[in-house]
Order: structure tokens, then sequence, then C-alpha cells
């Protein structure tokens, strides 16, 4: 069979809410590209609207997403014809086939939960709020990059909601739902890390969180009953991975991670987690927490300004780059200025101070200094006294020493692979010999993806005059990219 | 095919202007305008000139309620100021202006697009969108899929399940919003000429019939040029004053 220039080979899957072909293009234009996949909703007899609504989301959303972690969009047909999607086909199985091997070593558990997290910081990116992560809708590819397929639910920022007015009942799956979506709010991307520690949780533990209730009642208890703590069911889950699982199922989204590249972060970098009583519990909360949380989940309603690039933008990593070579002390306080500045301004920032101890590409490195000190617990003793005077409080700071014979290259890569949004990093003024040699600053701000701002420090008055330099030098200077 | 829909351009010659400028930038083919090209500001004759020479190269131009005032009887509802305004309007305008605003049509159609200025449940009546309820009532009096509107000053877009669901979507500018072929859509671009969501962008709307995609528009102007020459020709000053706040 062919529909519009797509011939059905083979029936891959059939759910209860569509049915997946594998197509090839019949002009024969693609044979070297991507399989293809063609899904076609099941809208049975009494055309269920939850199933056409979902697809005609489907088919809004797709078209707009791009990226490694979703299926890439091809074609659709609209619902005068045969309603279908065609989108690249992900090779391999979804997470579902790794469920009935739970409990997973921790390792894996937060590999997956730091590559899923990374897909949906992604998405969110794009104004995209997925509101369906569950284990069968998590893949990944040939190169580790978590894949989330499945948009019937999702909620995008700039395109009308169809499921909100639609519907008046919860929209998820039971057990990943989140508290706000069983309070029918549809604009908080935070649900998404919910549901994601809630599949953490199953990885780790082989139990549901929350169980898997079928009515609107059960699903209301998770606005007040907490899950028991992972630990407690399977001692081997380290204290920082329950810290981690614990606050993405906080019920107040405010107290979940900021960002699902927050958590990424986390879950990629275990020894700078903050513990709390979190991490600790052994048990499920007492009766008046439960009593406390009862009453306040009476009436709790969507913020409007709330959206998924909103949550976003006040919730940035900003990566402080710093020198903590002497004499650069100066340019070390502009630096604590401008990171400061930056970080006020957005309540959710988190501030990663890193520095680089350059190692030899050939030579062997040496570890210790001329007074036997550890150099690599040194630079991070400097980094924690630089910070000290930013009180920013512990889960919104971390410290980081890279190892590296190219500072740039290493700062640029660190940025990239933790979702940096904001690099701040100082620069030694210009004089011949760096403009030959080129500064780290000029190469980050050459190199990274993310916006960089350059602090320098001012040149010194006399000198500016008789170069004939235009009133002193504004500081910091910035640079957006 | 790409159609530019402009409506409530209330004699604002800065803001047509940098509508139709990027409209054309954008690549519009087609254009539609959905009345009130008059009211409020001070260069009608302008305005009502560059719309009819749209008009003969084919745009779609249909009647508002201040283009009906001006080329006509002032009805008795309208507001004091608003009836100054009409009359100072009239004055400006010469035969042949008049005649072209006395003879638009109340509604225009094209393939599945019904274009009206107020609710196409009763366009002559000028009821306002101003919710759901008036939404709905609209799209079931057109068999038309999607309906472009004027007459309120905010941008909205409404849309109509076959179930019966209506919903409402305060659009963001500059991003193509997919129109499902398997509802009705009621969208209303935002005016050009006097915007009033506290924005003082003009508005106005892209729709791709090929695609089925609508975008709206926001297009800064030189609302103050607009401003002043509300003032100097003796206009309400709170015409001008509004220009700049969009409200």
């Amino acid at each position: 069979m062919v529909v519009d220039g797509f011939r059905l080979e083979e029936k891959l899957h059939k759910g209860g809410m569509a049915t997946l072909w594998r197509v090839v293009r019949t002009d024969g234009a693609d044979s070297t590209q991507a399989p293809l996949m063609m899904k076609i909703p099941i809208l049975g007899d009494n055309n269920d609207p939850t199933a056409i609504v979902g697809f005609e989301v489907e088919q809004m959303v797709m078209p707009k997403l791009s990226g490694a972690h979703v299926p890439h969009y091809v074609a659709s047909g609209d619902f005068t014809g045969l309603p279908y999607i065609v989108m690249e086909q992900i090779a391999g199985n979804s997470l579902r086939s790794r469920f009935d091997q739970a409990p997973l070593a921790c390792e894996e558990v937060a590999s997956i939960g730091a590559r899923v997290a990374a897909a949906l910081h992604d998405l969110h990116r794009q104004q995209v709020i997925h509101h369906d992560i569950k284990p069968s809708n998590i893949m990944f590819r040939a190169s580790g990059e978590a894949v989330l397929i499945d948009y019937g639910l999702a909620r995008h920022d700039k395109l009308p909601d169809l499921l909100a007015e639609e519907f008046r009942v919860p929209m998820g799956t039971a057990p990943y739902m989140s508290p706000e979506q069983v309070q029918h709010i549809r604009n908080d991307p935070r649900s998404d890390l919910f549901a994601l520690g809630a599949v953490l949780y199953h990885l780790c533990t082989g139990k549901r969180a929350l169980g898997n209730p079928g009515s609107l009642r059960g699903l209301r208890r998770r606005l007040f009953r907490d899950a028991v703590p992972p630990r407690a069911l399977n001692p081997q889950v380290p204290p920082w991975l329950q810290e981690v699982i614990m606050r993405c199922l906080e019920v107040d989204p405010a107290k979940r991670y900021d960002t699902a590249a927050q958590l990424a972060f986390d879950l990629n970098n275990p020894q700078q987690v903050t513990l709390t009583a979190r991490a600790a519990k052994i048990r499920r909360d007492g009766m008046a927490t439960v009593a406390k949380r009862w009453l306040r989940s009476i009436g709790t309603e969507a913020l409007p300004q709330q959206s998924a690039g909103g949550q976003l933008s006040q919730s940035p990593i900003v990566v402080a780059a710093i020198d903590l070579a002497q004499g650069s002390e100066a340019l070390s306080e502009l630096l604590r200025m401008a990171a400061r500045r930056i970080v006020q301004t957005a309540p959710g920032a988190r501030l990663a101070c890193v520095t680089v101890q350059k190692t030899n590409r050939i030579a062997i490195d040496v570890t210790v200094d001329k007074q036997g000190q550890n150099v690599h617990v040194k630079m991070l003793v400097g980094l924690k006294h630089w910070a000290r005077h930013l009180q920013l409080p512990a889960d919104k700071i971390t410290f980081h020493v890279l190892e590296a014979p190219d500072p740039a290259a290493a700062i640029v890569d660190y940025a990239r692979s933790n979702d940096v949004d904001h690099i701040v990093i100082g620069s030694r003024g210009s004089s011949s010999l760096r403009r030959y040699l080129g500064s780290v600053s000029s190469q980050v701000v050459a190199q990274a993806d993310c916006t960089v701002t350059v602090v320098k420090a001012p040149a010194p008055s006399a000198q500016a005059a008789k170069t004939g330099a235009v009133g002193a030098v504004q500081l910091p200077t910035e640079y957006n990219l | 095919m790409l159609i530019a829909i402009l409506t409530d351009l209330h004699s604002n010659r800065e803001a047509l202007s940098a509508c139709l400028a990027s409209a054309e930038q954008r690549g519009a083919q087609r254009y539609a305008f959905l009345g009130d090209l008059v009211g409020y500001g001070a260069d009608p004759g302008w305005v009502v000139d560059t719309v009819m020479a749209y008009a003969q190269s084919g745009a779609l131009v249909v009647c508002g309620n201040h283009d009906e005032a001006v080329s006509g009887e002032v009805r008795r509802q309208m507001n004091p100021e608003a009836r100054r305004a009409v009359e100072w309007t009239r004055s400006q305008l010469n035969e042949k202006q008049r005649d072209f605003l006395r003879t638009l049509p109340l509604t225009a159609g094209s393939h599945d697009c019904l274009f009206v200025h107020a609710s196409a449940a009763n366009p002559a009546q000028w009821s306002y969108i101003t919710g759901s309820v008036e939404a709905v009532r609209s799209m079931h009096a057109t068999h038309s899929r999607i309906t472009f509107c004027g007459h309120v000053h905010d941008p909205a877009l409404y849309n109509l399940s076959p179930t019966g669901k209506v919903a409402a979507f305060t659009p963001t500018p500059d991003y193509a919003i997919p129109l499902s072929s398997h509802r009705r859509w009621l969208a209303i671009p935002g005016a050009v000429g006097q915007p009033r969501d506290g924005n003082p962008a003009a508005c106005y709307a892209l729709f791709d019939d090929a695609r089925d995609e609508l975008t709206f528009m926001r297009v800064p102007y030189d609302h103050a040029s607009a401003a002043e020459k509300i003032i100097a020709a003796g206009l309400p000053p709170a015409f001008a004053s509004r220009l700049a706040l969009g409200l």
C-alpha cells in the first residue's frame, strides 16, 4: 500500500493508540537515509476524542522540534484523508525493556537519568513540555543519546494547548504523572522532572514510587503522600542518588530542580550533590507533614505566566572561569562582581566555579607543588575562597578543577557537556605577546556555544591618556555571542 | 499562497506603511483588509488611497463600523469623541474615497476562509468577539473553516473542536501556528493603527494557505509622528497619547 508517496513495508507495532509501520519513499530519494516509520492513529468506532486530539497535538508539535533527542519529523497527513505522521525510526527497544531487570546498578541508573535529563533540557529549550515521560517513551541512539518519543500530551509555549480545554481529567500516565498534572496544571516544565524521578526510582528499587492508581482519588494521594525512600528498599542506592530522586519527586515543583540541565549536572557530578535531609531519610514523612501537604493541596492553581521557556530563562547554569595565578587578584574581584550580577538577576541560577590545572601534553605531570601540597586540592581550596564572598547557598554553587593541556578547550568542553548557559571569564590586558599567542578568553569567546562575558581590569588612567584611549575602559565589557 | 491580513488601520499612515513593508519583505502574495480603514488617526485620505490601490490589484477589503459611519449616517451609539473624529475624517475625504468606503461589502470569502470586520454571527451589528462565547457564536454562523476578523484590537486565536469545545489562545508574535484541519478557527490579528494590548507595535497576520499556518506579527513603527499629526489636526489628544502606550 502506498500513502502520499510512502510505501508501507511492514507493521512494526500495534499499540492502544496507534499502529506503526516501516515505510520507504516510493520516489527512492532516501535509499541512503535513516529508516522511516509511519504512525497511524487508531481512532476507533466512537472516534475517541483523546486519541484524535493527542494526534492533532503531535502533528502540531513534532514539526517544530529538532535535534538529536527527538525523532526527525518527515511528513504528516491530516484528518481530511488518512491521518498519519512519518518520522525517523529509532532503532532498538525503549527503556521499558530494561524495567523487568530492575533494580539496576546505580551507576547505570545515574547514566540513564543524566542522558534523559539532557534530552528533556533540549526539549524544554524548544519550549515544549513532554507530559508523558515514562519508560516506553524513552529510547536511546547507538551513540548513547536519549530520544524522547510520543508528543500526544505535549504542550508548546507558543501554540494553542488543544488538550487543556478539551479535557477536564488529568492527562498523563498514572505511575509517572506529577502532582500538578493531577491538578490539571500543564505549563510547568518541572512536571517532566517529577516523571523522570519516578522512572529512576523504579529503575533503582524495582518498585513504583507512587503505585499505579486507577482513580482520580488515587492519583490525588501524591499531592500529600510521599514515596518510601529508595534506600529503604535497596540499601545499595547511595545517599546522593536518593537525594536526587527524592528532590525530583517533591510535591512542590519549586522544591525540585529548577531545570533538567541542573538535574543532569548532579547526575553527572555525584560528588557535588549537596546532601540534605532527603538523602538520610529511611521512612516516609510523618502524619503531621502529610496533613499539612493535604491542606495545601486544596486549591492549587496554575500561574498563567509559567512556561517552559520562562522557567529556563530564570534558571541558567553559569560558569565562572577563574584564574588562580598570582597577580590576578584585582581581576578575580571584578570577575566575582560580574558573576554576582548575573546570578542575582536569575533566581534559579546555579554557579559552577571552574579552574584549569594545566597538564603537559607529553611530559609527566607534577601533582604536588614545591611545598609538597597537592595541586588539585590547593586549587579547589582557592576556588572556594574566591566564592566565599558570594554567599550562595550550597545547592546553588559547585567547584571544579579541570585537568587539561589546553585551558580554553577544557572550559568550552565543560560548558558544552553540562548545558551551560553563560560563561564569565577574565581577560588579562592586551599585551602584544598575548595578542600573538592568543588569550584563553578570546578562544572561549570564539568556540563556546553559549553567551560569554569577558571581564577586563581597567587600564591605568595615565596610560590610557597617553595612548589616547577614549575615557576609562568600561567594566565589565560584555560580548554576547 | 501567503496572505497578509490587516485590520483596524484607523487612519494611521505610519503603522500601515510599516506593516505593508513587513508583509512585502515576508513575501506576502495577497492582501486582505478587514475594515476600519479610518477613524482616530490623522491620515484617512492616504490610508484609503493606499487600500484602494491594493484593492485594484486584487486585495480583499471589507467594511468596518468606522468606514460605515464616515460614508453614511453616524450611528447614535458612537461615543461623542469618536463621532467628532468621524465628522473630521469625513471632511478630509474626497467623493471617490467616500464612495469606496460606502461600497465595501460586509464579508468576503476565499477558499475556506471568511473575512469580516466583527462577529460573523451578524456582521452589520458590529458585535465584538471578546471571549469564547462570542467566538463560538461567530464560528457557528459560518461554514468557513477559518474566520478572520477585527473590531477587537487585541490579537487572539480561538478554536472549536468537533466535540464543541472552544479554546482561546493569546498568540506570540512571529511564530507559525499550524491550524489543524480538524477544527474551526477564528483569528483576530489585532489592530494595525491602534493596538490596545499594552504593546504599541502595530499588529497584522500572515496566513499561508498551502501549509495552513498562521503567523501573528508585531511591527514597531514611528508612533510619535502619528501622535503629533493627531494633535496638529485638532483631534482629541487621547487618540494621540494612547498610541505610545498601546492602550
